[in-house]
């Protein structure tokens, strides 16, 4: 491993050094027919599962192919996509904002042979590389994070527990015959890097045992302030401790006020929290972002716990699968799965879904938990 | 030949969904065969003992990478997310595993040249893996080592013509849906905005100079397709504020049933014939349609705007051509005091070549929490904590109905002393010569 200058000089950091210039310019990438029909659209149409039409005011058009992608991909895979790109599309492709790809073509013909060709793509052990999908009322691709590829502050794993869900409801991914789009989404831990608090069903990694304290380093390197300011529940003070002889200066941790969020650990690496058999997987449901017919809404708890088990987390999938069937068989045309639960209420929600309702998912964060129980007669037995 | 056994992650090469083991498996191979002899300037080894060391977390149910790690390039506070293992001796590829982010193109759409240029950058310089992408918008180049950190970014700016993302207490990444380069509902152009405003602060998105984080996200229109009304500090949210444009012929092709409702979103099951009533006029949460005598006729006044009867008939009923944006401030996740979603702050701006009343807004917005946000508090938070009419001050935006869900039902109600006659300087003296102790 020789060192290969990129050109840079470390002797004069910064000589020759370019900064604050931004992203490219979007319409370096265009497709010329995108170009050309820019903000003169007509309409547009799904043909069928993954292929869509828009069409100009001109009368041009343009048939985008949709297909799966892991997010997590390598730069193999990329030049595999930049090959089917230069193949079909003049070079041209984009990625969606829940991480699928889209390739554009001219005609139906073109589109139907380039999905035929990225469905016949497969890996080593058997996977699809680019399924088509991801359109109108189905599942869509999973936004996820780091998980335990990459974080430090993860209470479960994001590519794993992601390709476990898809596999199990994969056939919605290549179908529109729900009543509503289902946006699944994936955080690893309650900072919800991501879309959880805003999906019809979302997996969230959460922890249930508090921090440990590293005592001997806390005053070396965490700052004593920010981490008890770090508390949601004031559940951390500052306190000195007699330790292997010596008085240092630490944290205290009131076991019965943390509710293991982990924020104390971000802001401070002498408290540690994760554990295998204490962490695992919390489902909520009923979120949504897009403002049609009813507001946006975040998604509630459903299930305050199920624990990890990699690699597929059987139990995860099994409940996921159950609720979107049952909302599937049971929702109205247009209906998001959270239009869905707040029509027919939430105690009908838990019995159709077969879920165990547990004092774990009534709110008692602070005032707005109030609003959350039930002020009134109306409930169904 | 891969260094580590793993039987838990094979587990997940089955299945249909394209499998991220077998696409790392395929870089191990990749970079073990290194057809082009490249000489890799981090180890070859590095996707491999990043399975290693995943299985191992698989095995143990917790994470092993250390807390923290703070790298990055001269000039800028952030932009590269440092991480190590904490098992260097067994993993020594991943000892080193810093994320750098590279800004993406608004819409994410690309040439293959420039995808092809930044996998040979990463390929020589990085792991070989990637995330397509982060859900701020950035292009995520997934591990590599300290000493490739200036090397890259020297690369990027110089040969790329492309820089680095955001990281840290400033403004991240903004990104946006495709707006009008393929959508028909694309009220401004919601990409061309992401990157005006993308160069316009470039020095707030590489060095931090904020309480805490700070995101824009533009969508085209009220679907939310980049989820800004969630995921964004500062929510840019396409309308129009005159009347959605009917075709009475092509209402009467949907109804007709020679048209698909909702451009055949729903055709993969038997919803039975489009029924007008039932799908639109029902459901819309104003109540503001009506198709009588063949005729769609919508109150427009009474309309909200929320895309429904658009979306079921895109070929008969288009957006409005007095068009413009809203913006909503303050969604965040739910650290420290909940969750919050964008709450509407401007109901409609016009979105100029310029971009200079909404630049008025954005930077009023930040000279007030600049100064009066807390450490680590997020502008949301600012807001719960001082009140959402002090954002209407700050930014000298009149109140307006518009602002609340509804009004306050506690009468705890501040007036400031100027409003009130008289004023608050009041003797005691005074009260008492009316009413006796």
């Amino acid at each position: 491993m020789a060192f290969i200058s990129s050109g840079y000089n470390p002797a004069k950091p910064m000589e020759g050094r370019i900064t604050d210039i931004g992203p490219r310019h979007f319409t370096d990438f265009l497709p010329p027919v995108l170009a050309k029909n820019k903000g003169a659209w007509d309409y547009h149409e799904i043909l069928e599962p993954g292929v869509l039409l828009h069409v100009g005011l001109s009368g041009d058009k343009v048939y985008t192919v949709r297909c799966g992608g892991a997010r997590l991909m390598s730069v193999t895979h990329i030049r595999e996509i930049c090959d089917i790109a230069d193949k079909y599309c003049g070079g041209h492709l984009r990625f969606t904002t829940r991480n699928n790809i889209e390739f554009m073509v001219g005609t139906v013909e073109d589109a139907k042979a380039l999905k035929a060709d990225l469905n016949a793509r497969k890996f080593a052990g058997g996977s699809y590389k680019f399924p088509v999908g991801g359109t109108g009322a189905g599942v869509t691709n999973i936004v996820h994070t780091q998980g335990w590829v990459h974080c430090h502050t993860p209470a479960t794993d994001a590519s794993g527990t992601v390709k476990a869900t898809m596999d199990v409801v994969f056939e919605e991914f290549q179908n529109m015959r729900l009543p509503a789009p289902v946006r699944i989404s994936m955080a690893c831990c309650l900072n919800m890097c991501g879309a959880v608090h805003c999906s019809d069903i979302a997996i969230l990694g959460i922890h249930r045992k508090p921090p440990i304290i590293d005592h001997e380093s806390v005053d070396n390197i965490c700052e004593v302030p920010l981490a008890v300011a770090a508390c949601p529940t004031g559940a951390i003070r500052p306190t000195k401790i007699e330790f292997q002889g010596k008085q240092v200066n630490t944290v205290a941790v009131k076991n019965e006020r943390c509710m293991f969020c982990g924020n104390c650990y971000t802001m401070c690496p002498a408290m540690p929290l994760a554990d295998k058999t204490g962490d695992g997987i919390a489902i909520m449901v009923g979120g949504k972002i897009s403002n049609r017919i009813t507001t946006p809404k975040f998604s509630k708890v459903v299930v305050p716990f199920i624990p990890n088990e990699p690699p597929r987390w059987p139990k995860m999938t099994k409940v996921i699968k159950k609720i979107l069937d049952t909302y599937a068989g049971d929702a109205r045309k247009y209906e998001r799965l959270g239009d869905w639960a707040n029509r027919i209420g939430w105690e009908r929600f838990f019995e159709k879904c077969d879920l165990e309702f547990s004092a774990h998912l009534i709110d008692d964060f602070r005032d707005p938990a109030y609003y959350t129980w039930r002020q009134t007669t109306q409930f169904k037995f | 030949m891969a260094k580590h056994k793993t039987p838990l992650l094979d587990q997940l090469e089955s299945g249909p969904w394209p499998s991220f083991v077998s696409d790392i498996k395929q870089e191990v191979a990749h970079r073990y065969a290194n057809p082009k002899g490249i000489d890799f300037q981090i180890p070859a080894e590095c996707p491999d003992d990043l399975l290693g060391i995943l299985e191992l977390s698989y095995v143990e149910g917790e994470t092993h990478w250390k807390h923290g790690g703070i790298v990055g390039v001269f000039g800028y506070g952030g932009g590269v997310i440092g991480r190590y293992c904490d098992q260097p001796e067994k993993f020594p590829g991943v000892a080193h595993f810093h994320t750098v982010r590279l800004n993406q193109p608004s819409g994410m759409f690309y040439k293959t040249d420039f995808l092809r240029q930044i996998c040979d950058l990463w390929e020589l310089r990085g792991s070989g893996l990637t995330n397509m992408h982060g859900a701020t918008g950035d292009i995520v180049l997934l591990g590599t080592s300290t000493p490739q950190l200036e090397e890259i970014f020297w690369e990027a700016t110089h040969n790329l013509n492309n820089d680095l993302g955001g990281s840290g207490s400033n403004l991240r990444t903004p990104s946006c849906c495709l707006g009008e380069s393929r959508c028909e509902y694309a009220c401004y152009d919601s990409q061309e905005m992401c990157f005006q405003l993308t160069n316009e602060y470039q020095d707030e998105l590489h060095r931090p100079a904020f309480p805490y984080k700070f995101k824009f996200k533009f969508d085209g229109c009220s679907l939310g397709c980049v989820a800004a009304i969630a995921r964004s500090d500062m929510s840019f949210i396409g309308t129009w504020r005159d009347e959605i444009r009917v075709d009475q012929k092509v209402v009467a092709a949907y109804v007709g049933g020679e048209i698909a409702p909702n451009a055949g979103a729903y055709s993969g099951r038997d919803w039975g014939k489009f029924d007008i009533q039932k799908e639109v006029v029902a459901l819309c949460p104003s109540q503001c349609i009506r198709f009588e005598g063949g005729k769609l006729e919508i109150n427009n006044k009474e309309c909200v705007r929320c895309m429904h009867c658009i979306c079921v008939m895109p070929r008969a009923l288009k957006i409005g051509n007095d068009r413009g944006c809203s913006i909503l401030v303050g969604a965040k996740a739910p650290i420290l005091d909940g969750p919050q979603m964008g709450s509407l702050a401007i109901p409609f701006i016009k979105v100029d070549d310029d971009y200079a009343g909404v630049k008025e807004f954005i930077e009023a917005t930040w000279d007030w929490w600049m100064e009066e946000g807390k450490n680590r508090e997020r502008i949301g938070e600012t807001l719960k904590r001082l009140g959402f009419a002090k954002l209407l001050e700050v930014t000298g935006t009149k109140a307006d109905p518009r602002h609340v869900k509804e009004p306050r039902h506690n009468p705890y109600i501040f007036w400031k002393e100027e409003e009130v006659e008289g004023g608050w300087q009041r003797e005691i003296s005074d009260y008492r010569s009316r009413h006796q102790k």
